[in-house]
């Protein structure tokens, strides 16, 4: 394997070759195959989590004869969308083990992958402005301590010396201090899903694009395969990972979801000198921003707050997320903002994802990450897989459970905001 | 986006609270099953396209409207008072 790096994969031999011979030896990523009549397994949605969930089905359970169905183009959907920031901050049992352990494995992610995912561990800062905001990070922070991640608890003059270019003297709202967690931080985005995929692809998992599913064939209680733009495939087992279309694609089984569907917006400046080095949440508005390593600010805020299908969001939220830029850091009201996006996100109703079997055979659900799961790319495939592959849940995942909506047990409620789908 | 109140006329998207879809109007009864409350407190149609949702114009007259909205072009379809909507 290292040495097949060496000729075939990644390394800085390689690049050094390639520069040196006209790079002519580049090939592309990934295969472009047709559909087979039949496949093992089938994974519907080729975001993030559906190519990750390829890749550990091959590396982990050797299931490779599986196909990843995306009705667009790999790494259209929300792992292209997001402000790529990855942190295990969470302190309820279901999220905290699961989060941890995402972090571990993205830890090793780039020499598990042989690709560069730029994972940067450059730490984030939450920052709070109350005395009671601080109570409740210092409890967050021990908590995150206790479940084997990493955490600080910075006074004003120790947030200063990270960050002297915010605003410490808002008339409303000074800054405290901060959390600081230092394994956070950001990956490339697209990085990750190519990654992922190539990773799958080069173990012999089909990754079919253009190809929407338009059915789910169910036969006495039991799976049976998909109607696709391409024809119909069948399977023995179907992963539905379709993040903001969950709803949409669990009614081809006919299923109703704990899902609302919300669009959050993100935006980016013109590419700057290096000026923030850390990733920053703001504790008293909706903001918060780092910077991308071609040098733009990458920030955002909160969801539009209404229940949408369209990539795009409208002023109001764009508005206050450059106010409340604006208050904590006025120096940004120098920078050009270049553009705005957004993405459709799978909001449940208790903030947390499901990973989990359904009531037909053979068909499995992966979806509810809010506007949190690029974080949980990694162990979000790698549990899925486990699933999958086992047919029994993997420990860090077996909280995040479908029938706690039902059951009313082990609601993973992160943030106290109640049973309504954009409060979370 | 502007939303018809049906008291106010037509206002601006930040004066309205949004609360969800519009099951709300159809509250169980309390001996209900657990799937009936599941229904209610948790799960959603959530497709795209036409969307009947609860929204309060909070900055205005305080009433709770039943919007009609398409999901996918935002536009705002009706409005009609909660107090007179058909459950
Ligand atoms: C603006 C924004 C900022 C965010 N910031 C962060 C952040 O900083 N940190 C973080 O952890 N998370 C963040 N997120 C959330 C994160 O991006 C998502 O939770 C995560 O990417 C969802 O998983 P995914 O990658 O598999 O989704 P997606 O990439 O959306 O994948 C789903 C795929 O399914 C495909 N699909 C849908 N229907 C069908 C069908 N019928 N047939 C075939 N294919 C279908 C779609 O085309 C899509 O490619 C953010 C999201 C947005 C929009
Ligand atoms: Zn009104």
């Amino acid at each position: 394997m290292r040495f097949d790096r060496l000729t075939k994969g990644f390394s800085g031999l390689r690049v050094l070759k390639e520069g040196l011979t006209g790079n002519t030896g580049w090939t592309p990523h990934w295969r472009d195959p047709e559909p087979k009549p039949e496949y093992d397994i089938i994974i519907i949605g080729g975001g993030g989590h559906g190519l990750a969930t390829a890749h550990y089905l091959a590396s982990q359970h050797d299931i490779t004869n599986v196909a990843v169905l995306e009705k667009g183009y790999l790494g259209g959907g929300n792992v292209g969308r997001n402000t790529t920031i990855v942190r295990a901050n969470y302190m309820l049992p279901g999220n905290s083990e699961f989060y941890s352990h995402s972090l571990k494995l993205w830890e090793g992610l780039e020499d598990d992958l042989n690709y560069n995912v730029m994972h940067s561990q450059r730490g984030i800062i939450n920052l709070f402005h109350s005395d009671g905001q601080r109570d409740a990070f210092a409890r967050r922070g021990n908590q995150m301590i206790a479940q084997g991640d990493d955490a600080i608890l910075l006074d004003r003059a120790g947030v200063q010396r990270l960050l002297p270019y915010l605003d410490f003297e808002q008339t409303r709202f000074p800054i405290y201090g901060g959390l600081y967690h230092k394994r956070g931080g950001t990956a490339r985005h697209d990085a990750v899903a190519w990654g992922f995929a190539r990773g799958a692809d080069s173990r012999g998992v089909d990754l079919i694009q253009q190809c929407e599913v338009t059915g789910i064939d169910i036969e006495n209680g039991a799976v049976r395969g998909v109607q696709t733009t391409r024809g119909a495939i069948r399977a023995k087992k179907v992963g539905m990972v379709v993040a903001g279309r969950s709803s949409q694609v669990a009614a081809m089984a006919g299923m109703r979801l704990p899902i609302e569907s919300h669009v959050l917006q993100a935006f980016v400046t013109e590419g700057l000198k290096p000026v923030i080095d850390h990733v920053i949440t703001y504790g008293m508005g909706h903001f918060y921003i780092s910077q991308s390593d071609k040098g733009g600010l990458v920030f955002g805020g909160d969801l539009d707050l209404y229940s949408s299908y369209a990539s795009r969001g409208n002023l109001p939220t764009a508005e206050h997320v450059a106010e409340a830029a604006m208050t904590l850091m006025p120096v940004i009201g120098k920078a050009k903002m270049l553009r705005s996006w957004g993405g459709i996100m799978d909001m449940t109703p208790d903030g947390s994802p499901v990973i989990d079997r359904t009531h037909i055979d053979g068909l499995y659900v992966n979806c509810g990450w809010c506007y949190g799961g690029f974080k949980a790319t990694p162990a979000s495939g790698h549990t899925f897989a486990h699933l999958l592959a086992t047919d029994t849940p993997h420990p860090v995942a077996a909280k995040l459970r479908l029938d706690r909506f039902r059951t009313g047990r082990g609601i993973l409620d992160e943030e106290a905001t109640g049973s309504q789908h954009n409060l979370h | 986006m502007r939303l018809p109140c049906p008291i106010c006329g037509e206002r601006d998207r930040r004066e309205f609270y949004y609360q969800g879809a519009a099951v709300a109007l159809n509250r169980p009864a309390p001996d209900a099953d657990a799937d009936a409350w599941q229904d209610f407190v948790y799960l959603r149609e959530n497709l795209p396209g036409d969307h009947q949702e609860l929204w309060s114009h909070d900055a205005g007259c305080g009433a709770w409207l039943v919007v009609t909205r398409n999901t996918v072009t935002h536009a705002v379809l009706g409005a009609k008072l909660a107090s007179e909507a058909d459950r």
